[in-house]
C-alpha cells in the first residue's frame, strides 16, 4: 500500500515537470481590459527592424492569478501609488510655491497620453530623458525644489501616476528627435552585450528563451510598457532602472548609475521594442 | 552535532580554496579538444551524491534553473531553457558531460546560452566579488560530471 503511493506520487511529480515543459510553456492566448472598460494592446506588429514579427506584453506570461490582479484596479495594489502619486502632484514643494498641478492643473486632461511617448529627446540636456527626469527637470526649474533621489517613494509614486494617466495609450518613442537614433543604436549594443561572470546579455533571455521557464520564473519578451511595475516578489513598484539594475545584477556584474548613459540608451532601446503595446501602468508583474 | 555540521560547512567553504593551490587544472590551463576534456580538472574523488545537491543548490550550479530533471523531482520548479537531463549520461561521454559543463562555448559554440562553470571566458563588468572566480570549482564540477554520467 504504501509502496504504492510512493510510486503514485513519483509518478505525479516527473508528469508535473513534464506538465509544466509543456502545458504553460507558452504565453497565454486572452484579452486584458481593465475593469472591463479599458481594453489594452497585449499583442501587436512588431515595428520594421524587430527580430520578432509579433511583440507580446509581459501579462501574458503571467499566472492566471497575477493577470487578475491587473484586471481590476481595485485589485490593483499598484493602484495605491497611483493615489499616491496623485496627492504629490497637488502638493506645493519648493522655493517657487508651486505643485505639480499649479502649472499644468487636472493632470486627467493635461497629462493624457504624454507619458507613452517617453523617453524623448530633451534639448536642454542633450540627451534623451525619461518621466522620472522630466519630473526632476520640472521640479529644478520650476518649483525650485530638489530633484528626487533615485527610487525615493515619491518618485516612485509620481512616475507611476504619470504614467498611468497613459493607461491603454500605445507606446511609441520618436527616433526622429535629436539624436535618438544614435541612443537606439547604442542601447542596441548594451541589450545584446553579455555581462557578468554568468556571461548573459538581455537577448540570452528575452529574445531567444521567452516563453519558457528558468526556473520559477516564466520569461518574457522583456518589453517595457508597463513599468513602473507592480512586482510581487518585491511587493512593492519597481522603476525601469531599478529592474535593469536587477537582472544586470543577477548576470553577476557590475552595473551601470540608473538614468546613466548606458541604462538610458537601454530603456530607448527597449521601449521601442515594445512599439505599439498599450501602456499598462501599474502592470502587475510576478 | 552543531558543531560538527559547523566544521563541515567550513570545511567545504574552504575546499575549492584548498583544492585549487594544491592540484587542480586552472581553467586557463584547460584544454577542450573535439568537444571533450579527457582529464580531470581536479583529482579530489569525485562524489555523484554531493554532484546531486551542486546541481540543484541556487548559490552553485543552480542547473535546475535551465534544466529538467526527473531525478530531482522532489524539487520545485524545474526550467526549460536547456535540454531535459533524463538520459544525459547515455547521450554523452563523462569526457563530453566534463567539456559542456566546463565551458559549453567550446563545445556549442558562443551563442550558447549556457555560462561555463569552470571558464574564466566571462562576460563584461564581472562584479568584484566574482572577478577571476569560476562558478564552480574544479571538485564541484567534477561532482556534478560524477553525476550527470549516472542519469541513463
Amino acid at each position: 500500500m504504501s509502496r504504492k503511493l510512493i510510486l503514485a506520487a513519483a509518478t505525479a511529480a516527473v508528469v508535473s515537470v513534464g506538465g509544466a515543459l509543456v502545458a504553460s510553456a507558452d504565453p497565454v492566448d486572452e484579452e486584458l481590459v481593465i475593469d472591463g472598460e479599458i481594453p489594452m494592446v497585449i499583442r501587436t506588429k512588431a515595428p520594421e527592424g524587430h527580430p520578432f514579427d509579433e511583440v507580446l506584453s509581459g501579462w501574458l506570461f503571467r499566472t492566471p492569478e497575477t493577470r487578475s490582479l491587473e484586471e481590476d484596479t481595485f485589485t490593483n495594489p499598484g493602484m495605491l501609488y497611483v493615489e499616491r502619486g496623485e496627492e504629490i502632484w497637488n502638493t506645493v514643494e519648493g522655493e517657487a510655491g508651486k505643485s505639480c498641478a499649479s502649472c499644468h492643473g487636472d493632470a486627467a486632461e493635461t497629462m493624457a497620453g504624454v507619458a507613452a511617448a517617453y523617453p524623448k529627446w530633451d534639448a536642454d540636456a542633450e540627451r534623451p530623458i525619461n518621466v522620472e527626469l522630466q519630473i526632476d527637470k520640472c521640479r529644478e526649474n520650476n518649483m525650485k525644489a530638489e530633484p528626487y533621489k533615485f527610487d525615493a517613494p515619491e518618485q516612485r509614486a509620481l512616475t507611476t501616476f504619470l504614467k498611468h494617466q497613459s493607461l491603454g495609450k500605445p507606446v511609441q518613442v520618436d527616433l526622429s528627435q535629436g539624436d535618438m537614433q544614435s541612443w537606439w543604436d547604442q542601447g542596441k549594443e548594451v541589450y545584446y552585450t553579455r555581462t557578468g561572470q554568468l556571461n548573459l546579455s538581455c537577448a540570452s533571455c528575452h529574445e531567444e528563451n521567452n516563453g519558457k521557464y528558468i526556473r520559477a520564473d516564466h520569461l518574457s519578451q522583456g518589453n517595457v510598457n508597463g513599468f513602473p511595475t507592480y512586482r510581487l516578489k518585491q511587493g512593492n513598484m519597481v522603476l525601469l532602472h531599478s529592474r535593469f539594475r536587477g537582472c544586470i545584477r543577477d548576470t553577476r556584474a557590475e552595473f551601470p548609475a540608473p538614468f546613466s548613459d548606458e541604462l538610458m540608451a537601454l530603456e530607448v532601446y527597449t521601449t521601442w521594442r515594445g512599439t505599439g503595446l498599450s501602456v499598462e501602468t501599474p502592470a502587475v508583474r510576478q | 552535532m552543531l558543531s560538527a555540521r559547523l566544521t563541515l560547512a567550513a570545511a567545504a567553504l574552504c575546499a575549492g580554496i584548498t583544492a585549487a593551490a594544491a592540484k587542480d587544472i586552472p581553467p586557463g590551463d584547460v584544454k577542450i579538444v573535439d568537444g571533450k576534456l579527457a582529464e580531470a580538472v581536479s583529482d579530489t574523488a569525485a562524489s555523484a551524491a554531493d554532484g546531486r545537491k551542486f546541481f540543484a543548490d541556487r548559490k552553485l550550479g543552480n542547473c535546475l534553473a535551465c534544466h529538467a530533471n526527473s531525478d530531482l523531482s522532489e524539487q520545485q520548479f524545474h526550467g526549460e531553457v536547456g535540454p531535459s537531463m533524463d538520459g544525459v549520461g547515455a547521450r554523452w561521454t563523462p569526457e563530453e558531460l566534463r567539456a559542456i559543463v566546463v565551458n559549453s562555448k567550446a563545445v556549442f559554440g558562443a551563442q550558447t546560452v549556457m555560462p561555463g562553470f569552470y571558464s574564466l571566458e566571462v562576460g563584461k563588468d564581472v562584479a568584484e566579488k566574482f572577478q577571476g572566480k569560476t562558478i564552480l570549482s574544479a571538485e564541484q564540477v567534477e561532482s556534478i560530471v560524477a553525476y550527470l554520467a549516472t542519469l541513463k
